[in-house]
């Protein structure tokens, strides 16, 4: 089993730096049933996620990437055990969080946190700015009224907003100061962990940078460790410290940024940095492309073998057959690929 | 779409216009929605109507020189003049108190039975939009009451549960808690379908999720994110809720099963009156005018309520 073998990989040392593993996820699975007719009995079912493992260090930020559908907001998910996984493990400071249940998981949902992508829907309209950020404290006894008051005024100034904004609501506020209410909630509770789901894909470009720096800035305050989703891979670029790319439910590569983005080794991560314009106008007219052919396929019923030899550009009837094993080719350099 | 106060701010701490104000206290949601409330103008017009219409039922008839129950029949259908404002029925009684006395039964059960069938549609429409396995159970019920012909059932309730519950709550008070019950109880549907739809809707949004992720549980979420969302179409509902069950009440009372005759209501008195309206007008118009302007106030001020309880169109006020 790959899962194993990543296990005993990372056990054995075999981690650059003998870092902190702060989360490990194996072989998770989500398959969403799908129902059909009126007695709604199981017709097939949608893998989301379908059989992923990677590891995030402590003070790490791992971004994942890959394309709309394939997967990276229900992991982000599954490991928050926001849903249910249907299958695997995911260890969050040597604990097992999917049989968790009720209060036992609710003593550990503070560690965890999570920025969600539409600062439009992730503030209740109805609540202030206080009483959003107010939430998980008081869900948590985090102290009396006043000290309560008194965190969350501290919280606003190291987002960037003033704590005389406290007092307003939601629509009051531009999308990139939603972003950092949303991101005040996020780490109101000291968490070590946070989610990001995409955070900067609803704000204008200006914004996106600005956020990004906070995001850097907290990291770098309160010795946060971040899932960073995104589909923008300069932005991932930028932050991460490595880079997961998804594809269909799988993970197909996974490694090192400067590796992954120098030297992409899996087709697919090939053609998404292929897709990455350049600043300089030079080598951005060198800039060849590579143009992937027909659609993503549907996750309610994957090609067999490697999900992306229908797609691939490199395929070999071998690859119809045979899933490919997820090795590491280098030190933390890990590909689904026959052929890398 | 936000307005001209949410123009994005530069990085670092953004000393905002209201920077300067000192908040010892955070503000209190109460206080924002009264001010709302005041400055709308319907809704005061609204609330005063409701309460001089409240106040004349309560105590009208009592300050009034008229007996409203003792027949006098050399009085009988007076026109309006002095002092019979509004004339006189066909026993002579003064039809003015007779219909502020019917507004008393009229309002009473026009609120409770609201409440009731607000209460149960919110609960019921909640709670299926809210727990999947619940939803169907939950809405095959809402059909099956909406199938149900109202009228029968009312019958048919009256019939078999007025001489208990009578006997165990006296006449007055008996027929009342039998009717506020069975009018709520069969006009909670529509609230409850509407309540539901808003809550699946409302449910996918990230702000549950992010609650979810701090690990509130189900009843906190429903109390502190769901319920205060759905609130205007709720409040909606209500206004026309109590229309409907004062317009409920008195097409029973109008087939003889609802208050007793010494008890008026405004449906009765309409029904009585329709008869003798070439002799006074007033016998109709009177108690029809104080159900429509109730109606109306009722409507203002939910009008009112609901922009008041909304952020942003408390912003824009």
């Amino acid at each position: 089993m790959s899962a194993d073998a990543l296990t005993q990989a990372t056990d054995a040392a075999a981690s650059p730096g003998d870092r902190e593993v702060l989360l490990r996820v194996r072989d998770l699975k989500k398959h969403f049933p799908i129902m059909k007719g009126i007695i709604r009995h199981r017709v097939g079912e949608v893998r989301a996620v379908d059989g992923i493992s990677f590891d995030i260090y402590r003070g790490d930020t791992l971004g994942l990437v890959g394309e709309s559908g394939c997967g990276k907001s229900t992991t982000g998910r599954v490991i928050l055990q926001l849903e249910a996984a249907t299958e695997g493990t995911v260890e969050f400071q040597g604990r097992e969080l999917t049989s968790m249940r009720g209060n036992a998981l609710r003593k550990v949902r503070p560690h965890m946190q999570m920025v969600f992508q539409d600062p439009h829907a992730s503030l209740n309209p109805r609540m202030t700015v206080a009483s959003i950020i107010d939430e998980p404290l008081f869900e948590h006894n985090f102290g009396p009224k006043a000290e309560r008051h008194a965190w969350i005024e501290e919280l606003l100034r190291l987002v960037g907003l003033s704590p005389a904004h406290a007092n307003r609501y939601p629509h009051e506020f531009s999308g990139g100061q939603r972003q950092r209410i949303g991101i005040a909630r996020a780490i109101a509770l000291n968490p070590d962990f946070v989610v990001c789901d995409e955070p900067i894909a609803a704000l204008d470009v200006s914004i996106q940078a600005q956020v990004v720096n906070l995001l850097e800035k907290l990291q770098d305050e309160l010795n946060l460790t971040y899932l960073f989703i995104s589909h923008d891979l300069s932005m991932v670029r930028h932050l991460a410290d490595r880079v997961a790319v998804m594809y269909l439910g799988k993970m197909v590569e996974l490694g090192p940024v400067d590796e992954l983005y120098d030297d992409p080794q899996h087709p697919y991560s090939q053609a998404l940095h292929s897709a990455v314009p350049l600043p300089n106008p030079v080598s951005e007219s060198f800039r060849e492309r590579i143009i992937l052919q027909g659609d993503i396929p549907s996750p309610a019923n994957p090609p067999s073998g490697c999900s992306f030899h229908t797609r691939c550009p490199v395929a070999q009837p071998e690859c119809a057959q045979r899933t490919p094993e997820w090795r590491e080719i280098s030190p933390d350099h890990w590909v689904a690929c026959h052929f890398a | 779409m936000t307005d001209e106060t949410s123009e994005p701010t530069e990085p670092g701490v953004d000393t905002g216009m209201e920077a300067a104000n000192d908040l010892g206290e955070f503000r209190s949601l109460r206080g924002d929605v009264w001010r709302q409330f005041r400055r709308h103008k319907g809704a005061m017009v609204g609330v005063v109507l409701l309460v001089l219409i409240t106040f004349g039922c309560v105590f009208g008839p009592m300050l009034l020189p008229f007996d409203t129950k003792t027949p006098v029949v050399t009085n009988a259908n007076r026109g309006a003049g002095w002092p019979h404002i509004w004339g006189t029925d066909n026993l002579g009684r003064d039809s003015f108190a007779r219909a502020l006395l019917g507004g008393r039964i009229s309002l009473a059960v026009g609120f409770v039975a609201m409440a009731v069938s607000i209460l149960l549609g919110v609960l019921v429409g909640v709670l299926a939009g809210f727990f999947r396995w619940l939803d169907g159970l939950l809405m095959r019920l809402t059909d099956l009451f909406l199938s149900l012909p109202l009228l029968p059932i009312l019958l048919v309730v009256i019939v078999l549960f007025k001489k208990p519950v009578q006997d165990s709550l006296g006449d007055g008070l008996g027929i009342f808690v039998l009717m506020v019950l069975i009018i709520g109880g069969t006009s909670w549907m529509s609230t409850a379908r509407i309540v539901r739809g808003e809550v699946l809707s409302l449910k996918e949004q990230e702000f549950i999720l992010a609650s979810r992720s701090v690990g509130t549980r189900p009843m906190r979420i429903i109390a502190k994110h769901i319920v205060p969302n759905v609130l205007s179409p709720v409040i909606v509902a209500a206004s026309i809720g109590i229309a409907l069950a004062i317009l409920t009440e008195s097409a029973v009372s109008f087939l003889g099963l609802g208050f007793p005759i010494e008890l008026p209501t405004w449906g009765r008195l309409l029904n009585d009156g329709r008869n003798r309206i070439t002799l006074n007008i007033w016998l109709v118009a009177g108690p029809g005018l104080l159900l429509s302007a109730t109606v109306m106030s009722v409507n203002f001020i939910g009008d009112g309520l609901r922009d008041a309880l909304d952020p942003k169109a408390r912003s824009q006020g």
